[in-house]
Formats: C-alpha cells, sequence, structure tokens
C-alpha cells in the first residue's frame, strides 16, 4: 500500500497526506504554539514594549488598566495608554511584568522535565533492558520516591537555599520529576522487549545500543512526549507553588512571584484584580496548553482514541 | 480465596518504611549541601529583619541539640533519624518554647477535616460524574459536565482558590474572606458554630474539588466503558435485570476498584497543593503554619512539619494498599 493511497484507492493530493499525519494533531498543534509563542516573547517582547518597566518603581503605583474607570476613593490612579495592563503598588508595570515573567516560568519547567525525563529515559531502559536485581531497585526506588510528597520536601530545600535563581530551582524540581517518566518508559520498554522486531533484531545480532535507539526509540516518542509535557506541567506547578511561598528567586520577575507580593499586599481584598489576574491568566494560559497537548499525544500514541480513520 | 498474604503486608511494610525513610533522608542532605552555615543564617536574617534574638544562644542550643551540629556528619544523621524514629520534632525556633508537635496538634484538626471532606466529596462527584457519562442513558445535560470539570484538573488549585476568594468572597460577599470561625464565637457542637466552621470552609473546599473531580470523572468514564463490554455486563441484560441494578451492582462495583488505588495517588499531591490553598484562604491548617514557618525562617518547624507530612502521606497509602486486596477479592498478591 502506498501512503498517497486513500481509502478509495484513488490518490489523494500531498496535502491531505500530510494532513492525515498523526503528529499533525489539531490539539497538540495548537498547545506546541501557544507555548512558542511564550518563549518566544522573551526574545519579541523587548523590542515592541519597554521591559524595563517590570524593574520596581519604575512607574506610577497602583494605576488601573487602561480600559478601567479608577475608584479614586481606593486610591487608585487613572489608567494611561503607555501603561495599558495598569501597575502594581511596587511601581512595576503590568504588561512588562507578565511579558518577563512568563518565558522564566515556562523555562522553569522545560529544564525541569528535560532532566527528569533524561533521567527517566536512561533509569527506565536500564531497569526495562536489562532487568535482573537492577530493574527490581530502580522500581522499588521510583515506588517509594513518587509517595514522597514533592511540594513539601521542596519547600524544606527552598527554605534554606534562599539564593535561587532559575537554573538551580530547575534542578533541585527535577530531583521529583524522574519517577513518573522512568515508571512509564519501563513498563514501554518491558511489553516492546516481547515484540517480534525486537527479538528479530536481537536475533540479527544487533547491539544493545542499536535495538534501544533504533528499534525501541522511534516507537517509544509518543509517549516520552506525553510524559515530558505532563512532567512540564507539574514541575511548573512547582516551581509557582514555591515562588507563591516566596521561595522562589527573588531578584527576578517569575509569575509565582508576582501573585506573592499580590497576596501579601492583600490586592484581592483591595480590589486590585489586574495584579493577580494577568499572572493567572498566563499561568492557565500555560496549563491549558500543556494539557491540550498531552491529550493530542495520547490521541496519537493510541489510534483508537482517534476513531476508525484508515 | 482472597485477603492478606503475609508476604504482601511485609512488602508493603518495607516499601512504607523506605518511603518515610528517603523522605527524612532527602530533608536533611540536601539542606547541607547548600553553601553557609544554616544556623548562622537564620540568625543573620533574624537580625536583618529586626526579630527578636534575645534569647539567640538557647535557639541555637535547641538547634544545636536537634541536629548535633557540632558531631560529625555521620553521627548527626543517625540522631537525626533517631529523633525522627521516636517522633521528637523537638522547639520551635521563632516561637522557642513551643513544641513542634504542640502546634502541629493544633492545626492539624482543620487541615484533615477540610482535606478528608475535599477529597471525599470530589470521590463521589467525580466518580459519579464519570461513570454516568459512560451509560447509554444519561441525558445529555450531564455530558457537558465532562469537558468543563477536566478543564479546571489542568488549573491548580490555588488559583481557582483566588478567583473564588475574588468573586464569592470580595464582590459577591457571600462568604467569609479568611479564617476557621467566626471570631467570638466558642467552639462547641451547637448548630452556629457548626454553621460558621461549613462557611468558611465551603470556597477552600470547593477550589480543592473543582480541580480534583475531573480527574476521577475521567479514570470513572474509562473503566465503565471497559466494564461495559465485559460478558457478564450482557448476560445480566439478557437475564432481564433492571438497568439501576445492572448499573451499581455490576457496572459500579466492578469499575470503581482500581479508582480507589489511585486514592493513594492523590493524596501525596493534594497534601502539597492544599498547603497553598490553606494560604489563599488564611485558613489555620497545618499548611498556614508551615507558611508561618517560612515568613519566620523557623528551619526546625518546617521540617517539623515536613516530616510529619511526610510520614501522613505514606501511612495514608499504606492503609489504601493494604485494605484494597480485601476490598477486590480478586486480588490475592500471592504471587512473589
Amino acid at each position: 500500500m502506498t501512503a498517497a493511497t486513500n481509502v478509495f484507492g484513488t490518490r489523494s493530493s500531498r496535502m491531505a497526506v500530510i494532513l492525515r499525519l498523526p503528529w499533525l494533531n489539531w490539539k497538540l498543534v495548537l498547545g506546541v504554539g501557544v507555548l512558542i509563542l511564550m518563549i518566544l516573547m522573551e526574545f519579541v517582547g523587548p523590542v515592541f514594549w519597554d521591559t524595563e518597566l517590570a524593574r520596581v518603581g519604575s512607574v506610577p503605583t497602583n494605576m488601573v488598566p487602561v480600559w478601567v474607570e479608577a475608584d479614586k476613593s481606593l486610591g487608585f490612579k487613572e489608567g494611561s495608554p503607555d501603561y495599558p495592563l495598569g501597575s502594581e503598588s511596587n511601581g512595576r508595570e503590568m504588561l512588562a511584568l507578565v511579558l518577563v515573567a512568563t518565558p522564566r516560568s515556562l523555562k522553569v519547567g522545560l529544564i525541569a522535565a528535560s532532566l527528569g525525563t533524561i533521567t527517566g529515559i536512561i533509569l527506565g531502559f536500564a531497569a526495562g533492558f536489562l532487568g535482573g536485581w537492577l530493574d527490581s531497585s530502580i522500581r522499588i526506588l521510583s515506588d517509594a520516591w513518587m509517595t514522597i510528597p514533592g511540594l513539601a520536601v521542596l519547600i524544606v530545600i527552598a527554605s534554606y537555599v534562599r539564593e535561587f535563581d532559575i537554573n538551580s530551582m530547575a534542578l533541585v524540581i527535577a530531583m521529583f520529576a524522574w519517577p513518573g517518566p522512568t515508571r512509564i518508559i519501563r513498563a514501554q520498554v518491558l511489553s516492546m522487549r516481547e515484540r517480534g522486531y525486537v527479538q528479530m533484531a536481537q536475533i540479527s545480532g544487533s547491539s544493545v545500543i542499536d535495538i534501544m535507539f533504533k528499534e525501541m526509540m522511534p516507537n517509544l516518542l509518543p509517549y516520552l512526549a506525553a510524559t515530558f509535557t505532563s512532567t512540564v506541567s507539574s514541575s511548573i506547578l512547582a516551581a509557582t507553588g514555591l515562588e507563591i511561598l516566596g521561595l522562589g528567586p527573588t531578584r527576578i520577575p517569575t509569575l509565582g512571584m508576582t501573585i506573592n507580593n499580590a497576596l501579601r499586599a492583600s490586592a484581592i481584598l483591595r480590589g486590585m484584580w489586574w495584579w493577580w489576574s494577568f499572572p493567572i491568566v498566563m499561568l492557565v494560559t500555560i496549563f491549558m496548553a500543556l494539557f491540550l497537548m498531552t491529550i493530542g499525544l495520547d490521541e496519537i500514541a493510541n489510534p483508537r482514541l482517534r476513531g476508525i480513520q484508515q | 480465596m482472597g485477603g492478606l498474604s503475609k508476604e504482601y503486608v511485609i512488602k508493603r511494610l518495607g516499601m512504607f518504611l523506605l518511603t518515610v525513610w528517603l523522605g527524612t533522608t532527602v530533608i536533611f542532605i540536601v539542606p547541607r549541601m547548600a553553601p553557609g552555615d544554616p544556623v548562622q543564617a537564620m540568625i543573620g536574617r533574624m537580625l536583618t529583619e529586626g526579630s527578636n534574638v534575645e534569647n539567640a544562644d538557647q535557639i541555637v542550643e535547641a538547634y544545636r541539640e536537634r541536629f548535633g551540629l557540632n558531631d560529625p556528619v555521620h553521627v548527626q544523621y543517625f540522631k537525626y533519624l533517631y529523633n525522627s524514629a521516636t517522633f521528637n520534632t523537638g522547639y520551635s525556633l521563632a516561637f522557642f518554647p513551643s513544641r513542634i508537635d504542640d502546634m502541629i496538634a493544633r492545626s492539624l484538626p482543620w487541615t484533615i477535616g477540610l482535606l478528608f471532606v475535599a477529597l471525599i466529596l470530589s470521590f463521589i462527584i467525580g466518580n459519579a460524574v464519570g461513570a454516568l457519562l459512560a451509560w447509554r442513558r444519561t441525558p445529555k445535560m450531564i455530558r457537558w459536565l465532562l469537558p468543563i470539570s477536566l478543564t479546571f484538573t489542568s488549573i491548580p488549585a490555588y488559583m481557582i482558590g483566588i478567583m473564588l476568594l475574588f468573586f464569592f468572597a470580595f464582590m459577591l460577599d457571600w462568604f467569609p474572606y479568611a479564617g476557621n470561625y467566626a471570631r467570638g464565637l466558642n467552639p462547641g457542637w451547637d448548630l452556629e458554630f457548626i454553621g460558621s466552621v461549613i462557611k468558611h470552609a465551603f470556597l477552600p473546599a470547593m477550589s480543592i474539588i473543582m480541580v480534583s473531580m475531573g480527574s476521577w470523572a475521567l479514570g470513572m468514564r474509562g473503566m465503565m466503558i471497559t466494564t461495559d463490554g465485559e460478558d457478564y455486563m450482557i448476560l445480566a441484560d439478557a437475564k432481564g435485570l433492571t438497568p439501576m441494578r445492572i448499573f451499581w451492582r455490576y457496572g459500579i462495583r466492578n469499575a470503581i476498584l482500581p479508582q480507589i488505588t489511585a486514592f493513594g495517588v492523590a493524596l501525596g499531591a493534594l497534601a502539597g497543593g492544599s498547603v497553598l490553598v490553606e494560604i489563599i484562604f488564611t485558613y489555620p491548617g497545618v499548611g498556614y503554619l508551615l507558611y508561618q514557618g517560612i515568613l519566620n525562617s523557623d528551619f526546625t518547624l518546617i521540617q517539623g512539619i515536613v516530616f510529619y507530612v511526610i510520614v501522613g502521606v505514606s501511612i495514608a497509602v499504606l492503609i489504601l494498599d493494604l485494605t484494597y486486596p480485601l476490598i477486590d477479592p480478586r486480588i490475592t498478591y500471592q504471587r512473589s
């Protein structure tokens, strides 16, 4: 069967073939697109907006967003088109703050999840492929590690290590990001080891490395991507959790730190909704995008979920 | 024959001890890999923050007593393990004469109450929604619930909490902003007090329920669809049993089992997430106490609370693991 033949036996256009590729799942594409836009913010943001305004005291305090009428009795100042999303009580401009903070929050998640997934790949392959005592010790360790409430332990660590930057925070969070990937990859490797094509490769004398990377890896990709995505999500959750507790990086603004500042200044009860809602909107967008990606990847990994198409 | 085999119980107990040991070891080792002396750092921070450091010597002594900082590291470690094993968490640094155990004991009932109610409710509602979704006779209205509740699943509980606080406490003024019961009420089993407690716990509980419901529903839906294809369902239908009986006794009874295992995993995640929910709502549970510890750089308090959280979550998982074979007679765990 040639790839360009559709169900009716007629040759379809090239475009139609591309559209039928499983990786072009709209949920996945949309999720990835949103995240790429957010990462690009770091580079594109400074081009059209003065991100220096995210510093403390760079604009007048307590300005409302430009489309809202300021309630002078609560001490709010009239908004101005120069500062469209208003400002908070420390004189940071909200638009600049969101532009600076969003890519950073995303970055912590990406670094932590990469470290966790790589560790997971190594341990999962080792456990599933080599078996024996190595398998049982890795399995027991990851099972036990999974039960440890990660955020609680992270709080202890972060309260000692106060001088955090983005990278060291990601490193610490990665400590709790590996058991999930390890378990999933181990299970997949175990089931794959028994399949015909892997056994065929073994019989024909391929090396272990060859079998791992040429035979198994391509089939593992959707699972790997799905684990990676959910690990990014849980890492960002942990990172913002620490930041909201005031345990994140203190010098550079992040979304969680902005929410922490808002909570400390009781912005909710003062009616300064723009202070906490813009960071929350960005975080919700990140989580939704990652969630969409997970669903999309799930549909790629389990074609049954897509409904019968072929 | 169902039930617990000896091997299984021993294995689970071993797993429990391993988890607690790993957790306590991590919170011992990692802070020591960080540069600087934590005691000096803390005293320094207290001085710069202008706190009361009158009894600094006592504080340092309490700290050294708890962790034996003058000893070599491996002796420190064994002392620490011994203290942990005997549940000797010592004194708070910032509120010096108070014992950490007492402080936790005071706030624990509020956390357990809030978490327990929220977890049970979300489990029941979520599973009911999920089961109904997989059922052919379910009205269309309910089918809209899954996508909506799934959307909430991807958002952390404290964010829902902030939004609920803004809309229902600030804008509409339906619920109180903070605390566990109205000021001036005497704790007791009278209606006014209980009503006040429920009113205060409503929004925090709602934010946890809204977030955790979706994943239960999704899991239950999948299980029900699988169960629906089983032969015994067709047989039950053919025998002419009422749809209600088939739904409850044949469908839910079989589909709910894996959900109970997932309950244990959910606990760990919830323990972390509820810390933040308590802080948002100034709810005086263990999470809020932990926040006090963080604000005051009270390392012994933080470490003590986290130790109890690790033990508590592990015990809950152990209990679930041990009851699971009792609930599901098909599982005996006799295989090695």
